[in-house]
């Protein structure tokens, strides 16, 4: 049987990162090409729920959880970020002045040119990550200790009480939502916002983000911790057996994919200028699992591109009133008929045929 | 009206909710002990019991309408199992839950289409909507005694079922033991499309008798299905008493947060029952800790 040369393993390791660093600005240039730069904007969310995905992929495909409630991670850190960012602080002024020199809260000018004084959108941020952190820890301490699908009803609790709550309650504005929402002058030169002015700018910081997180999960997966998932996904008895400390590898994978999800909702929350309950809602954790399982869950990559392309069409309305249906059939039939995912045996096959480069081991377990 | 009338009228409330949340616990326990299945899209069931019957009351009578939604649902389940579920041996636990789910998103999106997103119901069975019982100072609709009795009956006659007939008793090896079942020359695949069929009639029934009272939507499959869970869980998984008292306490204090709470958080109430049982007694209420049964190491 004739074989591919083999790459070398830099190659391998750093060659998706470049090309997607490099098809960002292939993809800028084609859509400016074809006057269609507004394709930016959907491109840009559709970056931010991929950052979503990819956390999740990690959870489900190497610490073999499934967490049924991270659209309410996502909505955590957006509202959290949104309310604070968005609620005027000015009538206890007095007793926030140490908050002020600390510049964690700033006065700003609302749309009718009156001076509210709100949050720092970076001290919203931290927020958002702490109030996600302990929610997360909540849930998942107790229920990392039970079996496998514990967490997955947990979460799935946890999910609709956070949606309920939302459109209960009015400082969350209810059915309504947040909206004018800030922006985030994330870096100098830099802000996230929505406005067609730095839509180019938002659109890289969107792919540079997902890309620093795909380079930080592959990472993570290199690592100790990445063994040890491997080892307990191959056999947690004998890794247990072994001094690993099964449930806290767990605990941790899920708390860093919840933060990845709250960190995900609050630039799309800057960047969207607002937010809804629905974002909260089991249809939308629903759905990141749906493209966790459609990328292959422990194939990073295949995660992010799914997600990036499946979201990107969903965001178009290329799926009509179909939306939420398309997205349960791919959930039902990934799982059901190709559990790994459909990339997998995709690529075996291309593999065969020559147009894909061996792998070294081809029985190695998902390195993305 | 006095206060202990107030608290029957709560009470009677939730027992009316809680009996449906117990049907949808005895469903899924039928399903998890033949199967294995934690089935997420028993709501729906409910959901397309209820809707069935009101496109059938159209053109037949109201008798005729509920027993053939029954029997649709019934099949619509067989034909789950045999034609989904009976093909995926090998899935784990967690993989059957999420397929079960994006069964229940494509029902749900089917009936939306089929249907659509108005709010339907069936007639109230005797009396309307104004008529009312008078029972130690609390009134109820007579629909509320319609919905007691009938699932009254039907969790009694499921228990004669699985005691004393012979495909009842089939069942139970199964759920017990399905190697020794298959030794002694039971069918297994088709006690288990049996046990979806059984799951889904049963779920269908409770769709029409709490129709004129609750209402049938399309979208209200979900939450009932997390609610019979709760209940299920509560009841500890797999005991069919323990379902039915598990749906009743659900129902019950989620109508006496009624009093307590907005009315927008109503849900959140049967939802931190489910996650405080989850962490506090994963076994039930009135199970045993087993160690094995819900604990990995």
């Amino acid at each position: 049987m004739k074989t591919a040369p083999e790459l070398p393993r830099r190659v391998r390791t750093l060659g998706p990162f470049v090309l997607l660093a490099l098809a960002a600005p292939a993809l800028h240039l084609a859509l400016r090409a074809a006057g269609k730069e507004y394709c930016l904007t959907q491109l840009t969310m559709a970056a931010y729920y991929a950052i979503v995905v990819t956390g999740l992929a990690l959870l489900m495909g190497y610490a073999g959880q499934v967490s049924l409630g991270h659209g309410a991670f996502f909505a955590l850190g957006g509202y959290t970020s949104a309310v604070l960012t968005t609620y005027d602080f000015s009538r206890w002024s007095t007793a926030l002045e140490w908050a002020r020199d600390a510049r964690l809260l700033v006065v700003r000018e609302d749309l009718y040119g009156g001076h509210l004084l709100t949050a720092n959108p970076w001290a919203g941020f931290f927020a958002a990550m702490v109030v996600t952190l302990s929610a997360a820890a909540l849930i998942g301490y107790p229920a990392l200790r039970l079996r496998g699908h514990y967490l997955a009803m947990a979460t799935l609790g946890f999910g609709l009480i956070v949606a309920k709550l939302l459109t209960g309650s009015n400082l969350t504005g209810a059915a309504d939502g947040i909206n004018g929402v800030p922006e985030w002058n994330f870096a100098p030169g830099l802000v996230v916002s929505g406005k067609s002015a730095v839509r180019g700018e938002n659109y890289y910081l969107a792919f540079g983000l997902l890309i620093a997180v795909l380079l930080l999960l592959r990472n993570i997966v290199h690592s100790r911790v990445g063994r040890a998932l491997k080892s307990i996904h191959d056999g947690e008895k004998a890794a247990n057996a072994m001094g690993i400390n099964t449930a806290r590898y767990k605990l941790k994978v899920f708390l860093l994919s919840a933060l990845l999800a709250a960190a995900s909702g609050v630039f799309f929350t800057h960047y969207t200028g607002g937010i809804g309950p629905s974002e909260a809602g089991a249809l939308k954790s629903l759905r990141y699992v749906a493209l966790a399982a459609a990328g292959g869950m422990s194939n990073l990559w295949g995660v992010a591109i799914v997600s990036l392309a499946l979201n990107y069409f969903s965001l178009r309305g290329w799926f009509g009133s179909y939306d939420n249906a398309v997205f349960g059939t791919l959930l039902m039939l990934i799982i059901a008929l190709a559990p790994s995912g459909p990339l997998q045996p995709a690529a075996a096959w291309l593999r065969r045929i020559g147009l894909l480069p061996r792998t070294r081991d081809p029985s190695h377990h998902g390195a993305p | 009206m006095e206060s202990g009338a107030l608290t029957l009228q709560y009470l009677l409330s939730g027992i009316t909710k809680g009996s449906i949340y117990g049907v949808v616990a005895i469903g899924f326990n039928l399903i998890y002990s033949a199967t294995g299945v934690l089935n997420l899209a028993q709501g729906e069931f409910v959901m397309l019991g209820g809707m069935l019957a009101v496109t059938l009351a159209y053109y037949t009578p109201l008798p005729v309408a509920i027993v053939g939604a029954v029997l649709l649902v019934a099949m619509i389940g067989c034909l789950l199992e045999w034609s989904l579920f009976r093909r995926l041996p090998r899935h784990s636990v967690l993989q059957l839950i999420v397929v079960t789910i994006g069964v229940s998103i494509v029902i749900q999106e089917a009936a939306l289409h089929i249907w659509d997103e108005k709010v339907r119901s069936l007639p109230y069975f005797t009396g309307n909507e104004v008529s009312s019982v008078r029972i130690m100072g609390a009134v109820i609709s007579p629909q509320v005694l319609w919905v007691l009795g009938t699932i009254t009956v039907a969790v009694a006659a499921l228990h004669v079922f699985l005691k004393y007939t012979l495909t009842g008793r089939a069942m139970r090896a199964c759920s017990a033991n399905p190697e020794a079942a298959m030794l002694a020359g039971i069918n297994i695949r088709n006690i288990r499309t049996l046990s979806f069929g059984l799951s889904a009639g049963l779920g269908a029934l409770a769709g029409c008798v709490i129709s004129p009272i609750t209402m049938t939507h399309y979208e209200m499959g979900g939450g009932l299905a997390i609610k019979g869970f709760a209940a299920a869980i509560l009841g500890g998984l797999g005991n069919p008493i323990g379902a039915v008292l598990g749906g009743l306490l659900v129902g019950v204090l989620e109508a006496g947060s009624v009093r307590y709470l907005p009315a927008a958080y109503n849900d959140v109430t049967a939802f931190a029952i489910l996650l405080l049982v989850l962490f506090v007694r994963p076994h039930g209420l009135f199970g045993r800790p087993t160690g094995e049964a819900v604990r990995e190491h």
